[in-house]
C-alpha cells in the first residue's frame, strides 16, 4: 500500500518552498509560449487594413505632442540632438516597458478564465506577453532607426555612435526583465486585492516623468539629478541616446545599479508569482 | 497488482464564503500571526460538513474532506455527486488549476484536463490556428500537434473552414473542432469533466465512443466526472461517490449509482397528503407515491426500458366498495400531456386493500425515453365523470428516467418526452 519509493513524476500539495521554481517544466511548455506570442501579434491587427503600421502611429503622434510641449513650449534641451529624434527614442523605450508592464501586471485577471480550466506553467503568459511587445517594440525601433538615419545621412545633425551602442541588445534585455519583474510582482499582488490596481495606470504616469523620457539627465542637476537616476529606467534611456546620439554621456554608477534593481526585481517577481500561482484561482 | 497512476492523500480543500474585502485582510493578518507564532491556523478546523442549504456558522467551508483514494493504471474512474458534493472542486485540484489546502496528490505520467472544450480559443484566430493554441495549452508540443492535426480535422468534421476565424463557426462547428483537439490528447492521464453535456445528441454520443477507445485501445487512466449516469455506466467499470465533500462510497460501478440514486430520493414527496390543489370528494385520497427498483431501493430515478415498481398510497373513507375505484396513473410530460396511462378499469378491476393502505403497479420495462416525467393520479368511483371523482392530483411527482442502452450497442439512445419500444432492423 505505501509506495513510499515510487517515483511520482507530479506531486501536488499544498504548500511549496518559496524557492521551488519549476524552470524544465517552463521549457517543455515554450511552444505554448511562441504560440502565444503569434497569437497576441495576430490578434492586434486582425481585420484592419494597415495592419502592423498602426504600431507607428503612436510613438509619431506622441513624438509631435512632446516636442511641442517640451521642446518649443517649455524650452527643455536635448543635449544638442534633433528634437524628434530625442523625444522618439525616450517613447519608443519607454512605451515597450509601460505597456509590457501593465499588460503582464493584470495576468492573473485577465487570463482568469483559462486559468480556472487548465494547468500549464502560469508564468508563460507574462513571458510571453513581454515578448509580444517585443515585436512592437521591433517596428517602432524600425521606425526610429530610419528618421536616425535621415538625420544622419540628410540632415547632418550633430548626432554620432559611441561604443555604448553595443550595449543596444543588454539595454533591451534589461527593459523587458524590468517590466516582467515589476509586472509578476504587482500581479501576484493585485489577485487578491485589486487596490493596487488603481495605483498603477497613474503611477505610471508619474514614473514617466521621473525618470529621463522627455528629457535629458543632464538638464537636472544636485540632488534632483541623483532621485532622476535612482529610477533604474533613467541609465536605460541615457545609455542608448548616449550610444545611438552621442549626448548626455555613460553613467557607469546608474547602469550597475540599474542591473542590480532589474536582477533583484525580477527574482522577487519570479519568487511570488511562483507561490501565488498555486492558489490565486480560490481569491481572484 | 498494477500500477497505480494516482493517488489522493488525506485531500481537503477550504474554501472562504463571502466577498474579498477589508474582513479578508483581517483573516489574512490574523492567520499570518497564528502562523508566525507557530500556531494552527484560527480558521482551518476540519469537521464541519459542507451543506449548502444550511447556513453554518463560519465564513470558511471545506469543500473536499479528507479524500483517499487510488486510481490503477489503465482505470477508469466515474466520480459521481449531487451538485456542490465536491466533484468539480476535486477535479480542479487534481487538473492543479488551485492547490489543495491539506493532503497530496502524487500522479504518474502527464495530467491533461478537460474541464471545459476550447480553453483559449481566441476568436479572431483561424481554426488552423486555434487548434495550435488550443494543443498547447492543453500540454501538447507543436510537433505532436503537427503529426495530429489531419486527424483532428477529419474528426470535427469543418475542413472546409479551418482558415476562417473561429468568431464566424456555428456553436456547433466550435464545439465540435475543439473536442477534436481534446480527444487527441496525448497524455497518460485525462480528467473529463461534463463537457460532454454540450453539443447535440449526435456528438454526444460521438465524444463517449471515442472515449470509451481511448481508455481500451491506449490503456490511458481516465477520471470522469458526470451527472449522466448512463455514460458513467457505459464508461466507468467503477466509481467514487461523494457527498457533501467527503466519500460517500467506492466500488463497482453498479452499486455506487443504486446509492446515488438513493441519496436524491431521500427526503422526496412528503407533502403530497398536505396538497390541496386536488378535484373530487376527497372520500378516497392519495397521501404519497413512492418509486422501487428492481432490487426493492427506494429511488426517484429509473434508467429506461429498466424495471420500475410504483407505490401509491391512499386513505379510503369506510363506506367506499373497494371494488369499485377505478385508479389511472398517467405519465405526463412538463405540458402535463400525456405520455403514458394505467388505468385499472381497463386492466381488469382491482381491489384496493384498506389495510396495507398502498397499491402497486410494476412496469417490467419503463419504456420511456430519457425526460423528467409527472405523474398524475386519478381515482374514481363506480364512473367517470364529475359525480364520480374521488380525487385527481395533477404533478403528483415527478420520476427521473434516465438515457439507457435499449439497442445494446454501448452506447445512451436519445432522450426525448415519449416511448422507446424495442424493434429490430431487418434488410
Amino acid at each position: 500500500m505505501e509506495n513510499k519509493n515510487e517515483d511520482w513524476s507530479l506531486v501536488i500539495k499544498p504548500k511549496y518552498s518559496l524557492l521551488e521554481v519549476n524552470l524544465k517544466e517552463i521549457w517543455q511548455y515554450r511552444d505554448l509560449i511562441m504560440i502565444m506570442v503569434k497569437r497576441d501579434f495576430i490578434s492586434f491587427y486582425k481585420q484592419t487594413v494597415l495592419g502592423p503600421i498602426w504600431f507607428l502611429i503612436q510613438p509619431l503622434i506622441s513624438t509631435a505632442v512632446y516636442v511641442l510641449l517640451f521642446n518649443r513650449l517649455a524650452q527643455v534641451g536635448t543635449d544638442g540632438a534633433p528634437p524628434i529624434l530625442f523625444q522618439l527614442a525616450g517613447i519608443t523605450l519607454w512605451m515597450y516597458f509601460s505597456e509590457a508592464l501593465l499588460k503582464t501586471s493584470n495576468t492573473f485577471i485577465t487570463n482568469a478564465s483559462i486559468f480556472g480550466k487548465v494547468y500549464f506553467p502560469r508564468i508563460v503568459m507574462p513571458v510571453s506577453i513581454v515578448l509580444s511587445t517585443m515585436i512592437k517594440l521591433g517596428i517602432q525601433l524600425a521606425l526610429f532607426f530610419s528618421v536616425w538615419a535621415y538625420y544622419i545621412f540628410f540632415e547632418d545633425a550633430n548626432i554620432h555612435m559611441t561604443w555604448a551602442a553595443w550595449l543596444f541588445p543588454v539595454l533591451i534585455l534589461l527593459m523587458a526583465l524590468q517590466g516582467l519583474g515589476l509586472g509578476m510582482i504587482i500581479s501576484s499582488l493585485t489577485s487578491k486585492y485589486r487596490d493596487l490596481r488603481f495605483l498603477l495606470t497613474f503611477g505610471m504616469q508619474l514614473l514617466q516623468f521621473s525618470t529621463t523620457v522627455a528629457y535629458p539627465l543632464s538638464a537636472a542637476s544636485g540632488t534632483l539629478k541623483k532621485y532622476i537616476g535612482y529610477n533604474p529606467f533613467t541609465a536605460i534611456l541615457e545609455t542608448f541616446r548616449y550610444g545611438f546620439m552621442g549626448t548626455g554621456q555613460f553613467y557607469q554608477t546608474y547602469f550597475i545599479y540599474s542591473v542590480i534593481v532589474t536582477v533583484i526585481l525580477l527574482v522577487i517577481g519570479v519568487l511570488i508569482f511562483n507561490k501565488v500561482e498555486k492558489t490565486f484561482m480560490d481569491t481572484v | 497488482m498494477s500500477d497505480i497512476a494516482i493517488s489522493i492523500e488525506n485531500v481537503s480543500k477550504m474554501y472562504r464564503l463571502g466577498q474579498v474585502g477589508t474582513g479578508t485582510l483581517s483573516h489574512d493578518l490574523k492567520r499570518w500571526w497564528y502562523k508566525a507564532r507557530g500556531k494552527e491556523d484560527p480558521y482551518m478546523i476540519l469537521g464541519e460538513e459542507n451543506k449548502r442549504d444550511a447556513a453554518g456558522g463560519g465564513n470558511y467551508v471545506w469543500a473536499l474532506q479528507d479524500i483517499n483514494f487510488n486510481v490503477e493504471q489503465g482505470q477508469v474512474l466515474g466520480i459521481i455527486g449531487k451538485n456542490g458534493a465536491g466533484k468539480s472542486t476535486l477535479l480542479k485540484l487534481l487538473s492543479r488549476v488551485t492547490a489543495p489546502t491539506k493532503g497530496e496528490i502524487k500522479a504518474k505520467g502527464r495530467i491533461a484536463s478537460l474541464l471545459e472544450v476550447g480553453t483559449g480559443f481566441h476568436p479572431e484566430l483561424s481554426g488552423r490556428e486555434n487548434i495550435f493554441l488550443n494543443g498547447a495549452i492543453l500540454g501538447m508540443t507543436k510537433p505532436e500537434i503537427k503529426r495530429k492535426f489531419d486527424e483532428i480535422v477529419d474528426f470535427s468534421g469543418v475542413a472546409k473552414y479551418i482558415d476562417t476565424p473561429v468568431k464566424r463557426y456555428s456553436s456547433g462547428m466550435y464545439v465540435r473542432l475543439a473536442f477534436a483537439v481534446a480527444a487527441h490528447l496525448e497524455s497518460e492521464i485525462l480528467i473529463v469533466d461534463e463537457v460532454l453535456a454540450v453539443g447535440d445528441a449526435d456528438f454526444q454520443k460521438k465524444c463517449i465512443g471515442k472515449m470509451g477507445d481511448v481508455s481500451r485501445q491506449d490503456g490511458r487512466t481516465i477520471l470522469f466526472v458526470s451527472h449522466n449516469m448512463t455514460a458513467v455506466k457505459t464508461l466507468c467499470p467503477k466509481s467514487l461517490l461523494l457527498k457533501n465533500g467527503r466519500t460517500e462510497m467506492s466500488g463497482e460501478t453498479d452499486d455506487v449509482i443504486r446509492e446515488y440514486f438513493k441519496l436524491n430520493s431521500a427526503g422526496a414527496n412528503t407533502e403530497l397528503k398536505e396538497r390541496t390543489d386536488r378535484l373530487g370528494n376527497q372520500k378516497f385520497r392519495f397521501t404519497d407515491v413512492a418509486f422501487y427498483n428492481e432490487r426493492g431501493d427506494m429511488v426517484n430515478e429509473v434508467i429506461s426500458a429498466e424495471y420500475l415498481r410504483i407505490r401509491v398510497y391512499a386513505d379510503c373513507a369506510d363506506d367506499l366498495d373497494p371494488r369499485k375505484i377505478q385508479f389511472g396513473i398517467n405519465f405526463c410530460d412538463h405540458y402535463e400531456d400525456i405520455v403514458l396511462a394505467y388505468l385499472s378499469d381497463e386492466m381488469g378491476g382491482f381491489d384496493f386493500d384498506r389495510s396495507k393502505g398502498y397499491f402497486e403497479l410494476i412496469i417490467p420495462n419503463i419504456y420511456l425515453r430519457a425526460n423528467v416525467y409527472n405523474i398524475k393520479l386519478l381515482a374514481f368511483y363506480e364512473n367517470t365523470n364529475d359525480d364520480g371523482m374521488l380525487d385527481i392530483i395533477e404533478r403528483a411527482t415527478e420520476i427521473n428516467i434516465l438515457n439507457g442502452d435499449i439497442w445494446h450497442i454501448g452506447r445512451p439512445n436519445r432522450g426525448g418526452k415519449y416511448a422507446i419500444i424495442p424493434g429490430e432492423l431487418q434488410c
